[in-house]
């Protein structure tokens, strides 16, 4: 009875002050933009956790699939010398 | 209230000991119950096991529908709230607890179940919402009480709840932690201004309010853990992290030292300190009660589902309108 006319979803990401990343907090049904900017705000910064705020409709979203995760990232396993630490310096010069 | 969605349910067979089981659903298995074992966390697009996604998605929208069944009895109280302060508190506290039902039914959502399918299930009776809503909320010592004692034994269980194996569950519940410690505290600090500030009436109201609510909120967690069956598989899927019994009693270890500040005594004789367990023991708790009231023929349970029903009946036409002029403004949009 309710299922066939559900609102669209949204993912709601919050900057919390001048100067940092937006950050995903969580999701809300909402049927435009508008109203999901609007009930974003009620529902994820009550108490000024943020100065802004991004929503994005949930389908828009492309996200890689964690059964790709192994081939994706390990790769990068084995690439130690793209860290500072990798390089030994003398104590000299060591904080470079 | 959240291991109570656990404990109401009638056990189920895990997958793993029913016949007919693919090697491959094992080996998954043997792979998920490794990362669990590493106390790695699980996400929403993760294989996991069918009977560990059933458990969330019911322990998580039964804690959902508390959230929302748990604004109707204080909402009783916002024209009535004595002072402008006290409804301010009051109409935080409940938008609160509506976005805390938000949060949640976002966190099932990624399980894969719908908003709409959960909604049904709480409208036609199906899912369970925590018993402690279903008693009526008579006098305003009542909403201290509840931001008191109810509060207090929600945070009790929301903190472990926190390192849920399941990731989406446990940041929803940081969130919610995080915003709930002002309920409990609004609360005993509204029962403290009655008892040093109030008359000898008000006295008693708050006596009367904590007498009728201290057995439904030890109620909350759950039944005694011999009787709690699903409670040894949710712990070893790390949902569960405590059991009911010792969160009970941590939580009534910590009452006692709060009752005596407040000046009330709790109904209860057999409430002494254990010097041995240096724990403090209780009297039996009434289960047949809890069973009836949790079973649908508690006080208030009829009067909460009607209510839920009639709202989301006569908000239909919103629901509907909204859509329909999202839709017409899209297609003026694409037309342009």
């Amino acid at each position: 009875m309710t299922t066939q006319h559900e609102w669209p979803l949204w993912e709601v990401f919050v900057r919390t002050k001048a100067g940092l990343d937006h950050k995903h907090c969580g999701s809300l049904h909402a049927t435009d933009a508008k109203m999901a900017l609007h009930m974003a705000r009620d529902v994820y910064t009550r108490r000024q956790e943020g100065c802004s705020l991004w929503v994005v409709r949930s389908d828009q979203i492309v996200a890689s699939d964690p059964g790709d995760k192994a081939m994706l990232f390990d790769p990068m396993e084995d690439k130690v010398y793209r860290h500072p630490t990798f390089y030994r310096l003398p104590g000299a010069v060591d904080h470079m | 209230m959240y291991t109570q969605a656990m404990d109401t349910q009638r056990p189920q067979a895990a997958p793993g000991r029913q016949p007919q089981v693919s090697a491959e659903t094992v080996q998954a298995e043997q792979r998920f119950e490794a990362r669990i074992a590493a106390g790695e966390f699980i996400e929403a697009k993760d294989p996991m096991p069918e009977h560990y996604r059933k458990t969330l998605v019911r322990q998580i929208s039964q804690h959902a529908h508390s959230e929302v069944v748990g604004m109707l009895p204080e909402g009783n109280w916002i024209t009535r709230a004595p002072t402008l302060k006290r409804k301010a508190i009051l109409l935080a506290k409940i938008q609160d607890e509506a976005g805390h039902g938000l949060y949640l039914y976002a966190a099932a959502e990624t399980l894969g179940t719908s908003r709409g399918d959960m909604t049904d299930a709480l409208l036609d009776g199906r899912a369970k919402y925590s018993s402690i809503f279903n008693y009526p909320t008579l006098t305003w010592a009542d909403m201290g009480t509840i931001g008191w004692l109810v509060d207090g034994a929600a945070i009790m269980n929301q903190v472990p709840l926190c390192r849920c194996s399941y990731a989406p569950y446990a940041r929803a519940m940081v969130r919610i932690c995080r915003e709930e410690s002002f309920h409990q505290r609004q609360g005993y600090e509204a029962l403290l201004t009655m008892m040093r500030q109030g008359t000898e009436a008000q006295r008693a109201m708050v006596q009367d309010a904590v007498n009728r609510w201290w057995w439904p909120s030890i109620m909350m967690f759950g039944p005694p853990d011999e009787q709690s069956p699903n409670t040894a598989q949710s712990m070893r899927w790390g949902i569960k992290r405590i059991s009911n019994d010792a969160l009970r009693q941590k939580f009534i270890d910590a009452a006692v030292a709060q009752a005596r500040e407040l000046g009330v005594s709790f109904p209860d004789p057999g409430l002494v300190w254990n010097e041995a367990r240096q724990q403090h023991d209780h009297g039996p708790i009434d289960w047949a009660e809890f069973w009836r009231v949790v079973g649908g023929d508690g006080p208030c349970n009829q009067e909460r589902l009607g209510a839920r029903r009639k709202a989301w009946e006569e908000g239909a036409w919103v629901r509907e309108a909204a859509l329909a002029h999202a839709a017409k403004r899209d297609a003026l949009a694409q037309a342009a």
